[in-house]
């Protein structure tokens, strides 16, 4: 279970970088990715993914 | 006979001293002034004006300071570095795709700097730009929702360059976190963006807030901004930072609350009120562009303006500029400071030079409010009810020294018996020189921003445009070209009631004009010129 960002919608902006719990968000050839290895879907500590509650694109961080 | 710093100035002219570095000479040696800076104390050189009656200390510190001071604004750049691209709020005027919508013109995506690509842009600007007293930080999303980059960015800025004012500007939602860190870097100036402070006004601006690990939306969200950023605003008071509230007016959202914000800023302290006209069109892609949201009119903002002016400044020399603009207000030299130019760059950043360069600044800056001191003189003894505005094509230092064609903005001052020549403004236009294509259209522009005004005053004119814009209703003036803008408005100004008494002139109101906000590229303007 995991999150992914589509990349053509992203602005790069990077506020999801810095709320994610796992770290689990880098900066990887020009745009933000998520590792599937870290990411929990924030399960156990927010009501939802923190990413997609702070992305300003709707649908842009969605399950994997 | 002591001349006074105009007639010294006028007679540098004469001489054939063109340059400003040279008049602004002539004047130091005539007023036996030293040009080295001693921290800018001028007790010793004459005039205190442009301060009215500020306590000394907040004069202190907004004198140098361009959004601060509308009269520093003519002599002082700033620089915004874009480092903080993240945000915590959505506005329907942003459109993140771009960048802030409200900080940028369409199309113009800015670089994202590292705090120190953007240390060392400073240093480079600084020493190509010596009047660049200030740096800001402001976004391109909100720099308190960027912390570690916002402040790893003032603590290197500091260090390397710590005659340099630092600012930032934020919707305020987590301001109260970082209070005590911007009092720790010395930053003097704080702007917040405060649009409401009625949650159900609030609704129909934000869509949602991210706070506290959490989305909200609609009433429930504003409220908690609202709080915030009252808050916050109160936190900056109790420790003396300056604080200017930024408010976009969209008309029917919040046009007349605009002035219960006005009321609830100004009860906690803020220093400056800029009430900047929503910048909407569907090609930003903005929810009010998308849903075609109009924005002002440039007297329905002048309106609202001069109904918030009472005890309170308010700010209305914005050029609502980008969040990576660089150079003077009006102008916009960020296409010269670029990553790849500036790491090119052999910056060596020289203090001496830029305070020497900056005490210029000051006796030219000196001269014009010594020669406004004098001119409401000439407006004794007249007592009317006329009001009328004028646009003056200006390249800076005070003085109408711009031709019409190459203006990319005209200020726009209102002439009143009572007040003399004040500043409300500015209209941007399109270059009516454009080489080739669309002349005809670009007057038209032209006439369209300033056809309020009864008069324009420029530097040159050719014939046909100075026909038709007769036939507009507005006399194009090239008389006072070179004098200072305030005394040859007024001189104008006399003659005009004159004219009005003794029945050759007969006084009309003026309508509306439209408003073009934002900044032309310098490097635009150029080429622009080099193309004629």
């Amino acid at each position: 279970m995991s999150y992914k960002i589509i990349a053509s919608q992203c602005t790069v902006c990077g506020a999801c970088e810095f709320e994610c719990p796992n770290a689990a968000i880098s900066f990887k050839n020009e745009t933000y990715v998520i590792d599937p290895k870290k990411c929990t879907e924030c399960e156990g500590e927010f009501d939802h993914p923190q990413c997609d509650s702070v992305c300003p694109v709707p649908q842009t961080c969605v399950p994997a | 006979m002591e001349l006074t710093d105009r007639e010294v100035a006028e007679a540098a002219i004469k001489s054939g001293a063109g340059n400003v570095d040279e008049i602004m000479q002539k004047m130091a040696e005539h007023k036996g002034c030293e040009t080295n800076s001693d921290g800018g104390k001028k007790a010793s050189c004459g005039t205190e004006a442009g301060e009215n009656d500020l306590p000394p200390e907040i004069w202190e510190k907004v004198k140098n300071h361009p959004c601060y001071s509308e009269e520093a604004h003519h002599h002082y750049a700033r620089m915004h570095v874009a480092v903080a691209p993240a945000c915590n709020i959505q506005c329907n005027y942003c459109n993140r795709k771009y960048d802030c919508a409200n900080e940028s013109r369409p199309g113009v995506v800015s670089e994202r700097l590292t705090p120190e690509q953007a240390a060392k842009k400073v240093l480079a600007v600084a020493s190509t730009i010596p009047q660049m007293t200030v740096l800001g930080i402001a976004g391109p999303g909100d720099p308190l929702a960027n912390p570690e980059k916002t402040f790893k960015t003032f603590d290197l800025i500091s260090k390397t360059a710590p005659d340099i004012k630092l600012c930032l500007s934020t919707n305020g939602l987590t301001l109260p976190d970082h209070v005590e860190t911007i009092a720790r870097y010395n930053v003097d100036h704080v702007t917040i963006t405060v649009n409401m402070v009625d949650p159900e006004v609030g609704a129909k601006i934000y869509p949602w807030i991210f706070y506290k690990h959490k989305r909200y939306t609609g009433v429930e969200a504003a409220r908690i901004l609202t709080e915030r950023q009252m808050q916050g605003l109160e936190m900056l008071t109790e420790r003396g930072i300056l604080s200017k509230i930024n408010s976009v007016m969209i008309p029917g959202i919040n046009d007349e609350h605009l002035k219960e914000v006005n009321k609830a800023v100004k009860g906690r302290g803020a220093f400056l009120h800029n009430i900047m006209p929503l910048i909407s069109a569907a090609e930003h892609g903005t929810v009010f562009g998308l849903t075609g949201q109009r924005g002002p009119t440039a007297q329905e903002l002048k309106r609202l303006q001069d109904s918030c002016e009472g005890e309170m400044n308010m700010m209305r020399h914005c050029r609502q500029c980008r969040a990576d603009a660089v150079g003077l207000l009006g102008e916009d030299r960020s296409a010269e400071f670029t990553t790849e130019k500036i790491m090119e760059m052999d910056v060596n950043y020289d203090l001496a030079t830029r305070q020497a360069y900056q005490a210029r600044v000051e006796e030219e800056r000196n001269a014009v409010a010594g020669a406004k001191a004098n001119e409401l003189q000439i407006l004794a003894g007249e007592d009317s009810d006329i009001k009328i505005l004028v646009a003056v094509a200006t390249k800076g230092s005070g003085r109408i020294n711009e031709h019409f064609g190459h203006a990319s903005e005209f200020q726009i001052y209102e002439l009143s018996t009572g007040k003399g020549a004040h500043f409300i403004g500015h209209r941007r236009v399109d270059l009516y020189c454009q080489g080739g294509y669309g002349e005809e259209d670009a007057l038209e522009t032209v006439i369209r921003a300033i056809k309020d005004c009864h008069a324009v005053f420029v530097a040159k004119i050719g014939g046909c445009p100075k026909k038709d814009l007769a036939a507009a209703g507005i006399e194009a003036i090239d008389e006072f070209a070179h004098e200072f803008i305030e005394k040859s408005a007024i001189t104008y100004f006399k003659r005009y009631l004159e004219g009005v008494k003794d029945g050759s002139i007969t006084h009309v109101d003026k309508g509306d004009a439209e408003i073009r906000p934002g900044e032309v590229a310098v490097d635009v303007v150029n080429e622009t010129v080099a193309a004629e």
